[in-house]
């Protein structure tokens, strides 16, 4: 028993990174300047697509498409910017949920168009299939890679945050938005880049949950639950609230699914709502 | 519920309309309110005046409910309120105005002030009957629209009216609760000076059953109106008396020049 | 002191809530459907049914300023509490309608004391966590809805014991409409009354009601009750129109689609529920045959439109080229 009990605990925190990644991005922004943009788990389906085209048809090494997986959500999602989110900075919620849900069903349609309704299949490295024994225990050698990953880019963005001036000007953004303009800190423009770096993150996991939990053109719709889930309960703006969030879902959604099959997703709603009733703010949440 | 009596107001008389005792509140290490004790009494017109983040909204939000003191309580007549929601404390006659316009932009004058009317008389939750059906509350919503000369703009959509307009509405607005006591935070605030002279003949004229407690900073109308003038800095109440105390005060002259004069 | 004659503001108020001729033409209209297009009355009764439910999200959403993504959640459980009457015996149409009202109405009741706690995102977050959290029970519980499979065996009497439900839809429309026509009578006075200003004052400024001694609340627990039941009807009546309950009736896609719809149409305008139904639907129905992605795409092209160009949805659009319009809703 405390052998499977540590394999779920084990797969249900890859898990957690995963979401993590996929989260991280759209808390900060929505955290920042309030936009819902519930669109985010489509720039996730662009990098998983990237990755998908690179490898398959252009014989890409897997890890090489990372980094590129990354840029192209990333420079998608400045366009998208300027074009159209800019309009609606001080729309309402509504509006703002219906503006993205369009756009989310437009990149789903899209990528039915382009690649069809099949699950995406994905030809990993040697070096990243099996597993490896760690003190007794079997482990994945990918979902040891996926933690890695994961962990590496919460160093570096807790890291940037602290210590670079860009850091600074996110969480006086994040904190205070009137009061950062009045500094004389371009908030805008921390925007712009803060979202283009969230929505790159959200590319790479989309590329990194291929081999976790596949790829199909309805990626943008099914995650962009799970993703809201961690962002609320985590907290908006907060980088610890949805790694604990994450950590939170993933663990328990591996539990519900391995010792209670019969609830399927009852858990994480029933998770979600009470702890949203506890902490209308999230976890870690202001204001 | 508490049955305390309240301190006498400043005046001697028994039972202030509106008092406070020991009202503390702080953000962290920030102090917003120390030790306020203040009482209002029947028909008073009182000042409160103080520099920039003195703490002057703080307390009105304090005494409405908005926010929750640390410690202290707040009497309203002979009843303590510090515990009630904001609604109720309305209910009971405890009305303010607010500092920036607070209205409903899509909805006319006469539909705002007809719907404070409906609230406060308990129809508000009438969903099978119409709202013309309520003469008696509409009569009343533009007597008092008319009382504030906002009488030909009342079919006005809100944000249609100009902004002097829109502070009178928000007077009317506390008026259709019939308000004990009234709290006007910067009532002509953003109003152009030849407007204003309007807007505080209105405040001038309100009935003397009700107490009313301003924030200003323009001295001129503050002298003109009030009656007793509470100087507030820091949190604190620094001094509170008539406007020949105030003004004659060194303290007060110090925490609005500076300690700088001029010829 | 009433006086006999009516007082201008009164009366100004009066003639802001009467019954416009157009208002009068599009319900005659609605009788059309027997006459000129009689193969399509089927369609037309699952208009009337998506166009109350549009309504009562109306409700929530248009006039209190309830942002839900799980709406379905009162238009499915009515769906199953009317299916399971008439397969548990009782098929009479009328009691079984107001008995599925009722119990989503309790739901909502029940889920209103939840509701009217929050707001922003944590409020539609807990909408769309209680609406899938109903669609898993369902799921789960196949052997009370039949799970992936559906309700079966749903047998209804005859309306009124003389009218019984035909392939051809007769019955239905008549009935879904007759439904839906009293049933927007009851939401045109909701909207004319003083409750119906005070969740206008909710929507408009939700800070300023307790100011002016509003329980808000009270209110919204109140309203989305009564958006509950009108749901669970909607509901109530597919399943007796059509002999069958299936999940998606719960689902999130039936959430998203109402909501398309309402925006589509114009919320907080009571028509612009019933206005964006017929539109959807109907176009549905003609490009039936196109792959559904297709469908999505162009659904989201036009969400994306209407946000960015006609952000009151259609009807909105339509009274800002009239030039004095009905005034501000």
């Amino acid at each position: 028993m405390i052998a499977s009990a540590f394999g779920v605990l084990f797969d249900g925190f890859a898990y957690g990174m995963l979401l993590f990644l996929l989260s991280v991005g759209l808390s900060v922004t929505l955290g920042m300047m309030n936009f819902v943009n519930l669109a985010h788990c489509s720039f996730a389906m662009l990098g998983g697509y990237v990755t998908v085209t690179l490898t398959n048809s252009l014989g890409w090494p897997f890890l090489a498409t990372l980094p590129i997986a990354f840029l192209a959500a990333a420079v998608v999602s400045v366009v998208l910017e300027r074009v159209l989110y800019r309009r609606l900075y001080r729309a309402t919620d509504l509006d703002q949920c219906l503006l993205t849900i369009g756009i989310v069903f437009i990149s789903v349609a899209v990528a039915a168009y382009i690649y069809g309704t099949i699950q995406q299949p994905l030809n990993l490295p040697s070096y990243l299939r099996g597993t490896v024994s760690v003190m007794g225990q079997n482990l994945g050698v990918y979902r040891l890679f996926l933690i890695g990953m994961s962990l590496l880019a919460t160093v570096v963005l807790v890291l940037a945050l602290e210590y670079t001036r860009f850091g600074a000007k996110v969480r006086a953004a994040v904190d205070n938005q009137r009061m950062a303009r009045g500094l004389g800190i371009d908030v805008d423009r921390v925007f712009a880049m803060t979202f283009a770096l969230g929505s790159g993150l959200a590319g790479l996991g989309g590329a990194l949950a291929i081999e976790i939990v596949g790829l199909d053109h309805a990626f943008a719709f099914t995650y962009l639950v799970y993703v809201l889930i961690v962002v609320a309960v985590g907290g908006l703006g907060s980088i610890a609230g949805s790694f604990a969030a994450a950590t939170l879902l993933g663990i328990s959604d591996m539990a519900g699914k391995y010792y209670f099959p019969e609830l399927g997703a009852f858990l994480i709603y029933f998770v979600m709502v009470t702890l949203l009733m506890w902490r209308p703010m999230g976890l870690f949440g202001r204001r | 519920m508490s049955s305390q009596r309240n301190q006498a107001g400043a005046d001697g008389v028994d039972l202030s309309a509106l008092s406070t005792r020991g009202l503390d509140k702080s953000f962290g290490s920030l102090i917003v309110a120390k030790d306020i004790e203040l009482a209002l009494p029947q028909g008073a017109r009182y000042a409160l005046i103080g520099p920039n983040g003195a703490g002057k909204t703080t307390l009105i939000n304090l005494m409405t409910g908005m926010i929750r003191p640390d410690r202290g309580q707040i009497f309203l007549g002979a009843d303590d309120i510090t515990a009630l929601a904001p609604a109720v404390r309305v209910k009971r006659g405890l009305v303010r105005t607010f500092q920036i316009n607070t209205l409903f932009p899509h909805l006319n004058a006469l539909e705002a002030v007809t719907l404070a009317i409906c609230e406060r008389c308990g129809y508000a939750g009438t969903w099978w009957r119409k709202l013309p059906a309520y003469g008696d509350a509409i009569e009343e919503a533009h007597a008092i629209l008319l009382s504030l000369q906002l009488g030909a703009h009342c079919y006005r959509a809100t944000r249609e009216l100009a902004y002097g307009q829109q502070r009178l509405l928000e007077i009317a607005l506390a008026l259709a609760t019939r308000p004990k006591v009234l709290l006007l935070d910067e009532p002509a605030a953003g109003v152009p000076q030849g407007e204003s002279a309007e807007l505080f003949s209105v405040i001038a004229n309100l009935s003397r059953d009700i107490a009313v407690l301003f924030i200003e900073h323009d001295m001129n109308v503050v002298f003109r109106f009030a009656n007793r003038i509470i100087v507030m800095v820091g949190g604190r109440i620094l001094v509170e008396g008539t406007p020949q105390d105030i003004a004659g005060d060194p303290r007060v002259r110090e925490v609005y020049l500076g300690g700088a004069r001029h010829g | 002191m009433a006086s006999s004659v009516a007082a201008e503001p009164q009366r100004y108020l009066e003639a802001r809530i009467r019954w416009r001729p157009i208002e009068i033409a599009f319900w005659l209209a609605t009788l059309t459907p027997f006459v000129l297009t009689p193969n399509y009355l089927v369609l037309a009764s699952q208009i009337a049914i998506t166009a109350l439910f549009a309504l009562s999200l109306d409700l929530i959403l248009g006039y209190a300023g309830i942002v839900s993504l799980g709406h379905a959640a009162y238009f499915g459980f009515g769906s199953y509490t009317a299916g399971l009457i008439a397969k548990w015996g009782w098929g009479e149409p009328l009691s079984g309608l107001l008995i599925a009202g009722a119990a989503a109405g309790l739901l909502g009741y029940l889920t209103s004391f939840i509701i009217a706690r929050f707001r922003h995102l944590a409020l539609i977050m807990i909408t769309l966590g209680l609406g899938l959290l109903l669609a898993e029970v369902a799921n789960s519980a196949s052997w009370l809805t039949g799970g992936a499979d559906g309700l079966q065996g749903v047998r209804m009497w005859k309306l009124f014991g003389v009218f019984a439900f035909d392939l051809y839809g007769t019955v239905a429309y008549s009935y879904s409409l007759a439904i839906l026509f009293l049933l927007f009578l009851v939401a045109r006075r909701v909207i004319n009354s003083p409750f119906g200003l005070a969740l206008r004052g909710i929507r408009e400024n939700a800070i300023r009601m307790p100011a002016i001694g509003a329980a808000s609340s009270a209110h919204i627990r109140k309203i989305y009750t009564i958006a509950a039941v009108m749901a669970g009807i909607a509901g109530a009546l597919l399943a007796q129109t059509t002999e069958t309950v299936s999940l998606e009736t719960l689902g999130f896609q039936r959430s998203a689609d109402v909501l398309v719809i309402l925006i589509l149409g114009g919320a907080g305008r009571l028509y612009g529920g019933i206005v964006g139904a017929i539109i959807y639907m109907v176009a549905r129905d003609q490009f039936s045959g196109i792959n559904p992605q297709y469908w999505y795409f162009w659904i989201g092209t036009l969400l994306v439109a209407v946000v960015v160009f006609l952000p009151n949805g259609i009807l909105g659009g339509l009274a800002r080229l009239m030039p004095s319009g009905r005034g501000e809703p």
